[in-house]
C-alpha cells in the first residue's frame, strides 16, 4: 500500500470521525434537553424528538464521503489502487470540507436545537418556526457535503 | 462547564408553564372569600392534595419545599444555590440562640432546606461549638450569642446577625460565576441597607447603630445614606435618586408597602433575560427566585383574604410574576 493510499484513507477516516463528532455532540445534548422536557411533560416527546434528530445529519453527511472515498479507492472491492502520494493528498483534502464543517455545524445545530426545544416547550403550535433554526445551520453541512462528493469524485485515479 | 445544564434548563422550561401569569393572580385576587382562594391554590395543584382547605400554611411552606425538591433532583452542586439559601440558614442560626438562651425548644421555627438543620444548630450554640459552623458564620454566631447572653438584647442579636447574613450574600455571590446571583446579592444588600436607613429614620437611631447594621456594596454609599437618614426621609429619597434605586425612592414617598413590592419587582425585572437563556444556571436561580416570589405574592393575597383586607389594599402589594 502506497502513501498516497494511506492518505486517502485517512481523508475517509476524517469525514467519518469529524462529521461524526460533531453529530454526537448535537444529538447529545439536544437530547439532554429533550429528556429534560419529557421528564415533565411526556406530551412532546415526538416534537422534541424531532429536534433531537436533526443535528444527526453531519454524521450521516461523513459516513458518504467517506464511503465515495473508500469506494473511489478501491478498497470496497477489495482490490485497493496504487495511488500517488498527490492523489492521496487530494482525496484527503477532498474530505475536509464535510469533517471539519461536520463537527463545528453538528454542534452548534445541537445548541440552537436546545434552545428551539425551548421554544416548543412554550408554545407547542410553533413548532415549524422552532425547528428552521437549527435547519439553518443545516445549509452549511449540506454545502460543505456537496464540496466534498464533487472533489472526491473529480479526482483522477488511475 | 455550560453544557451541564442542559438538561435542568429544558426541565425548568417546562415547569415555567405552571408558574403563575398575572393573569391567574388576578383570578386569585377575585376570589370572595379566603376560602374560595385556598380552593383556587388547590385546584391548581398546589399543596399535597391531602391538605385541608384551611392548611394555606402548610400548602405554601409545601410549594416551597418542591421548589428546592426539584432543583435538589437536577443539580448536583447545590452551593450555586448558597446565596438564595443564605437567608434560611442564618435564620435558623437566630432562632437557635433565642431558643437556647430562652431555654425552651420551638417547635417549627427552622427552615429544613439549609446545611444545618435546627435541632443541630441547637446543639452546636448550646455547647458554644462555633468552629462546628460554616466559616461566613463562626464570628457572626459568637457575637450573637454572647450579645444575647450578655444583654439580652434581642434587637442588637438580629442586627449582628443580619448584618452577617448580607456579608455571606455577598461573599457568596463574589465567589459566583453566575452574573445574575451577583446581581440579586448586589440588589438584596442594597436594598436591606435602604431599609435600615429607613427604618432607623423613623425610630430616630444614630449613627453608630446604622453603620453597625449596614453592609457596604457597590451600588450604595452607606456613609452618605446613614447621614441622609440622620437628616430625614426627605434626604434619603434625595440620595436614593442619584442611585440605581430612583424608582424605589419614589415608592418610598408612598409607603414601605410599596418600596417593598418595589425592590421584589426589581429582583423579578433582573431575573427576566434568563427567560431566553438556555444554558447556564440563570434560568434555575431565576425560576427559583420568581417561584419564590408568586409564593410569597399568594401569601400576601391570602393573608389580605383572611384578615378582609378591601382589594385596594391587597393589590398595591402584588408582586410581578416571572412569567
Amino acid at each position: 500500500m502506497t502513501m498516497g493510499t494511506v492518505l486517502a484513507l485517512t481523508g475517509a477516516a476524517l469525514a467519518v470521525i469529524l462529521a461524526g463528532m460533531g453529530s454526537a455532540y448535537g444529538v447529545g445534548v439536544a437530547g439532554q434537553a429533550a429528556s429534560g422536557v419529557v421528564s415533565e411533560d411526556p406530551s412532546k416527546f415526538a416534537k422534541v424528538l424531532i429536534m433531537q434528530l436533526l443535528p444527526g445529519t453531519q454524521g450521516i453527511y461523513g459516513l458518504l464521503v467517506g464511503f465515495i472515498a473508500l469506494s473511489k479507492i478501491g478498497l470496497l472491492s477489495g482490490s485497493p489502487a496504487e495511488l500517488s502520494l498527490n492523489t492521496g493528498l487530494m482525496i484527503l483534502a477532498a474530505c475536509l470540507p464535510i469533517g471539519i464543517v461536520g463537527l463545528v455545524s453538528g454542534m452548534h445545530q445541537g445548541k440552537t436545537a436546545v434552545s428551539a426545544i425551548g421554544i416548543i416547550v412554550k408554545k407547542p403550535d410553533q413548532f415549524g418556526k422552532a425547528m428552521l433554526f437549527p435547519a439553518m445551520v443545516e445549509t452549511y453541512a449540506i454545502l460543505a457535503l456537496l464540496v466534498s462528493i464533487l472533489a472526491v469524485n473529480g479526482v483522477p485515479v488511475n | 462547564m455550560a453544557d451541564k445544564y442542559i438538561y435542568a434548563v429544558a426541565r425548568i422550561r417546562a415547569l415555567e408553564m405552571s408558574l403563575f401569569s398575572q393573569a391567574t393572580i388576578e383570578q386569585l385576587l377575585a376570589a370572595k372569600t379566603y376560602k374560595e382562594a385556598v380552593s383556587f391554590l388547590v385546584e391548581h395543584g398546589w399543596g399535597d392534595g391531602d391538605t385541608g382547605l384551611n392548611d394555606s400554611d402548610v400548602i405554601l411552606n409545601r410549594e416551597t419545599e418542591k421548589t428546592w425538591e426539584v432543583i435538589r433532583e437536577m443539580v448536583d452542586d447545590m452551593s450555586v444555590f448558597d446565596v438564595l439559601i443564605l437567608p434560611d440558614f442564618f435564620h435558623n442560626l437566630k432562632a437557635a440562640i433565642k431558643t437556647v438562651i430562652a431555654g425552651e425548644v420551638e417547635a417549627d421555627i427552622f427552615y429544613d432546606n439549609v446545611p444545618i438543620k435546627g435541632d443541630e444548630m441547637v446543639k452546636i450554640i448550646k455547647d458554644r461549638n462555633f468552629n462546628a459552623l460554616p466559616e461566613y458564620m463562626q464570628q457572626c454566631a459568637e457575637e450573637a450569642y454572647e450579645c444575647m447572653a450578655h444583654t439580652g438584647d434581642g434587637q442588637m442579636c438580629d442586627v449582628i446577625i443580619d448584618n452577617g447574613t448580607l456579608k455571606a450574600i455577598l461573599m457568596a455571590a463574589g465567589d459566583s460565576k453566575c452574573d445574575i446571583l451577583r446581581e440579586y446579592a448586589e440588589t438584596q444588600v442594597a436594598v436591606a441597607d435602604i431599609k435600615i436607613a429607613v427604618r432607623s429614620c423613623k425610630t430616630a437611631k444614630n449613627m453608630d447603630f446604622m453603620k453597625r447594621a449596614m453592609v457596604p456594596c457597590e451600588t450604595i454609599n452607606t456613609d452618605r445614606l446613614a447621614k441622609a437618614a440622620l437628616s430625614g426621609m426627605e434626604d434619603i429619597v434625595r440620595y436614593l435618586s442619584e442611585t440605581p434605586y430612583s424608582g424605589g425612592a419614589e415608592a418610598l414617598n408612598d409607603s414601605s408597602s410599596v418600596f417593598e413590592c418595589w425592590c421584589d419587582n426589581r429582583i423579578i425585572e433582573t431575573i427576566r433575560p434568563q427567560k431566553f437563556n438556555a444554558f447556564t444556571v440563570g434560568p434555575l436561580v431565576a425560576y427559583v427566585l420568581g417561584r419564590l416570589n408568586e409564593i410569597k405574592t399568594v401569601r400576601i393575597i391570602l393573608s389580605g383574604k383572611l384578615n378582609g383586607l378591601p382589594d385596594s389594599a391587597i393589590r398595591e402589594r402584588v408582586r410581578e410574576m416571572y412569567v
